[in-house]
C-alpha cells in the first residue's frame, strides 16, 4: 500500500503545487504513466499529472487528444495501465463505494432520466452511502437539501429534470456530484452546452464551492480563455501525451497553440489570465 | 457529513402508502371476484368468509353449501392463485427488463423466452402424438418442456450476446434475443408443419390458458416466484440508479453489469416458470409496468412492487373474464389481456401526460 513516492511528489508540472511535495500530504490526484486503450487504439499514451489538495487543474487539447478518456480513467471508470492515486490510494484498490465517496465525476453529457425529479436525481449522489438493500437515511436527505440550497436549486426540487434549461441542468449535475460528498471533482467539459453567461456562472460556482468546501478540481475544457481564467494550472494534451503544463500564462502561448491546435491565435494579457483570440489565417 | 436539519419538505420518490393499499385491495378484489364468479355464481360475502376460514383458528359461518365450498377452495382457489402468481411474475419481469435494458418496449418475451418455451411445448405435443399414449403421463409434460425451452433459449441468447466481446451492451443482448427468437420460431414452425394433427393443441397452449390449473401448478411455480420476487424487488434502488447509464452508475459506486445479470437471470427464471404453467400470455409484462409508471411515478421503487400486485390482480381478473364471457367455451386468456389491456393502456397514456416514459 505505502510506496515511497514522496521523491516524485513535487515532480515536473507541479509548479503551483507547493503542498504536494510537503511531507506526508499526498496530492489529491497523482497520475504516472497513464495509458488507456479504447478498442485497442492507444488514446492516452503515458500521462503524468498531479493535482494538489484544493487546486484547480484544467486539461486542454484539441479534439481527440485524450482529455475525456484520461479523466474517465482517473475517475476509475475505464481500465488503464499505469498509476492513478486518489488521496494517496491507488484507484483500483478503492472499493467502488469508497471510490465514489472520494471522487465525483460530471460527465460531458450526463444522461437525463425521463420524468425524474431534481430532488431524486440529486439524491442518486448519495448512492455510495446507502447500504445494499437499504434506503436513504435522514442524513442523506439533509445532505441533498443542503446542496440544493447551496446551489440555489431549492425551488426546482420538485420539478422534472428534463424540463429544466441547460444552465439549470448543469447546476443540478453539479449538485449530484456534490451530494456524493467527494473531495475530488472531475468535470468533463462542464460548460460546453452553455452560453457565455451561464458558462461564467457555473465556473464561478465551482470556484466558490472549491474554496468553501476545500474541493480539488480537475476539469477538461475547450474554451482556452475560460480555462486559463479559472485554473491554477493548465495541462495541454496532444495525441495522448502531455506537451505542456504549468500556470496558464506559460501554457497558453501563441507558439504552443499554433503547434498543437494548428491555429493562429493572439494571446493578450488579461486580468485573470491570458485571453486567447483566434485570428483568421 | 451534514447534521440532520429542518427538512425543506421534498420527499424522495418511492412507494406511497396509498398506492400500496390500492394494490393490496386490487389483489383482494381479484381474489374474491375470481372465487365468487364463474359457471356457478356465489355470494362474494360468503366466499370472503370461506377464504378467512382457511386461516387456522378462524371459524366463520359463510352460508355456503358443502358443494359450494368445494368449488371455492378446491376448484377455483388454485386457479385464482395461479393467475395472481403468473400475472405478478410477468409484470415484475417486464418492469425489470425495461429497467435493465433502459428500453420501454422490453418485455418477458424478449431474450427468446417465448420462442424457447413455444418450441419446447410444440416438440412435446408433437412427439407425444407420434409416440402414442405411452408418453402422455411422463413427468416431462408440457410445463417442463416450456420451462426447459425458455431457459435454454435465454442461455443461448446469453452466449450469443457474449460473443460480442467483454463490453456487451444492452443492445447486443436484445439483438441476440431477436436472432435466437427467429431461429427457434422457425424450428417450431417446422415441427408444427410436420405434425399438422397437433396444431390445435399447440395453438391452445400458445394463446395461453390457466384452464388445467390445480395445486400442482401452483406448487410448481411458487418457489421460482418467491426467488424472482425477492431478487427483483431487492434491486429496485439499483434500477433507479441505472437510469443514468452504466458509466455514471459505476461512478456512483454501483456494479451495473452485476446488477443487470442478476436481474436478467431472476426475471427470466420467473418468466419461464410463468410460461411453463400458463402458456404465452402477452401484454401483461408491458402494460402493467407502464401503467404503474404513468400513475405512480417513474421510480422503480414504486413500479416494481406495484407491478407485482397489480399484475397479479390484472391477470386473475382477465382469467375471470376468459372463463365467464365466452359462455361454454373458454376464451384464451392471452386474447382477453390484449383485448382489454390495449385500450385501457391507450386511455392511461392519453390522460396522464405528466409522467410519460
Amino acid at each position: 500500500m505505502k510506496r515511497d513516492l514522496s521523491a516524485v511528489g513535487g515532480g515536473p508540472g507541479s509548479a503551483g503545487a507547493g503542498v504536494a511535495g510537503a511531507g506526508p500530504l499526498r496530492p489529491a490526484v497523482f497520475v504516472r504513466g497513464l495509458r488507456v486503450r479504447l478498442e485497442r487504439a492507444l488514446i492516452v499514451d503515458g500521462i503524468d499529472l498531479e493535482v494538489a489538495n484544493g487546486e484547480w487543474v484544467t486539461v486542454i487539447g484539441p479534439n481527440g487528444a485524450g482529455k475525456s478518456t484520461a479523466l474517465r480513467a482517473i475517475g476509475g471508470l475505464l481500465p488503464f495501465d499505469g498509476t492513478v492515486e486518489l488521496g494517496g490510494t491507488a484507484v483500483e484498490r478503492l472499493p467502488r463505494r469508497e471510490r465514489a465517496k472520494t471522487v465525483a465525476t460530471v460527465t460531458q453529457a450526463p444522461v437525463v432520466p425521463s420524468a425524474m425529479r431534481v430532488f431524486d436525481y440529486v439524491l442518486l449522489g448519495r448512492t455510495p452511502y446507502v447500504p445494499p438493500l437499504g434506503r436513504e437515511s435522514a442524513a442523506d436527505l439533509a445532505a441533498v437539501d443542503e446542496v440544493l440550497e447551496a446551489l440555489d436549486l431549492e425551488r426546482f426540487a420538485g420539478r422534472r429534470l428534463d424540463t429544466l434549461s441547460g444552465g439549470e441542468r448543469q447546476r443540478v449535475f453539479l449538485a449530484r456530484a456534490l451530494a456524493q460528498g467527494a473531495r475530488i471533482l472531475l468535470l468533463d467539459e462542464p460548460t460546453s452546452a452553455l452560453d457565455i453567461g451561464h458558462q461564467q456562472e457555473v465556473l464561478e460556482l465551482v470556484d466558490r464551492l472549491r474554496a468553501e468546501r476545500g474541493l480539488t478540481v480537475l476539469a477538461t475544457m475547450h474554451d482556452l480563455t475560460t480555462a486559463g481564467e479559472y485554473a491554477d494550472r493548465i495541462v495541454l494534451l496532444s495525441a495522448g501525451r502531455v506537451v505542456a503544463s504549468g500556470p496558464p500564462a506559460t501554457v497558453l502561448t501563441e507558439e504552443n497553440l499554433a503547434e498543437h491546435y494548428r491555429v493562429r491565435v493572439r494571446v493578450i494579457e488579461g486580468e485573470h489570465g491570458p485571453l486567447v483570440v483566434p485570428v483568421r489565417g | 457529513m451534514t447534521l440532520p436539519r429542518e427538512r425543506v419538505g421534498t420527499r424522495p420518490a418511492g412507494l406511497r402508502p396509498i398506492w400500496l393499499l390500492a394494490g393490496l385491495l386490487a389483489v383482494l378484489l381479484a381474489l374474491v371476484a375470481g372465487l365468487a364468479f364463474g359457471s356457478v355464481s356465489l355470494p362474494p360475502a360468503g366466499v370472503a368468509a370461506e377464504l378467512l376460514n382457511l386461516i387456522p383458528g378462524v371459524r366463520l359461518h359463510s352460508g355456503l353449501s358443502e358443494r359450494d365450498i368445494a368449488i371455492v377452495t378446491e376448484l377455483r382457489l388454485p386457479r385464482v392463485i395461479l393467475g395472481l402468481l403468473v400475472g405478478s411474475m410477468l409484470a415484475l419481469a417486464g418492469a425489470a427488463y425495461q429497467g435493465v435494458f433502459r428500453n420501454p418496449l422490453a418485455d418477458p418475451h424478449l431474450l427468446g423466452v417465448a420462442a424457447g418455451a413455444g418450441l419446447g411445448v410444440t416438440m412435446v405435443i408433437a412427439f407425444r402424438s407420434t409416440a402414442g399414449e405411452a408418453t402422455a403421463n411422463l413427468p416431462f409434460g408440457v410445463p417442463f418442456a416450456a420451462f426447459a425451452g425458455a431457459l435454454i433459449a435465454v442461455a443461448l441468447t446469453w452466449l450469443l450476446g457474449a460473443a460480442g466481446g467483454r463490453d456487451r451492451s444492452p443492445a447486443t443482448l436484445i439483438l441476440a434475443g431477436v436472432a435466437v427468437s427467429s431461429f427457434l420460431a422457425a424450428a417450431q414452425t417446422y415441427v408444427m408443419q410436420q405434425h399438422v394433427d397437433t396444431l390445435r393443441e399447440v395453438y391452445s397452449w400458445l394463446l395461453g390458458r390457466l384452464a388445467t390449473a390445480g395445486w400442482h401448478d401452483v406448487l410448481l411455480i411458487l418457489p421460482y416466484a418467491a426467488v424472482t420476487g425477492a431478487i427483483v424487488l431487492s434491486q429496485r434502488r439499483e434500477l433507479d440508479v441505472l437510469t443514468v447509464g452504466d458509466e455514471e452508475a459505476t461512478g456512483l459506486g454501483l456494479h451495473p453489469q452485476r446488477s443487470r445479470y442478476l436481474l436478467i437471470v431472476a426475471a427470466s427464471l420467473g418468466t419461464a416458470a410463468a410460461v411453463s404453467v400458463s402458456g404465452l400470455i402477452g401484454f401483461v409484462g408491458i402494460i402493467v409496468p407502464h401503467t404503474m409508471r404513468l400513475l405512480a411515478g417513474p421510480s422503480y421503487r414504486s413500479i416494481l412492487p406495484l407491478s407485482f400486485l397489480f399484475g397479479g390482480a390484472f391477470l386473475a381478473l382477465a382469467d375471470l373474464l376468459a372463463r365467464t364471457a365466452g359462455g361454454a367455451a373458454e376464451i384464451p386468456i392471452g386474447v382477453v389481456t390484449a383485448f382489454f389491456g390495449a385500450p385501457f393502456f391507450i386511455v392511461v397514456l392519453r390522460t396522464t401526460r405528466t409522467a410519460a416514459p
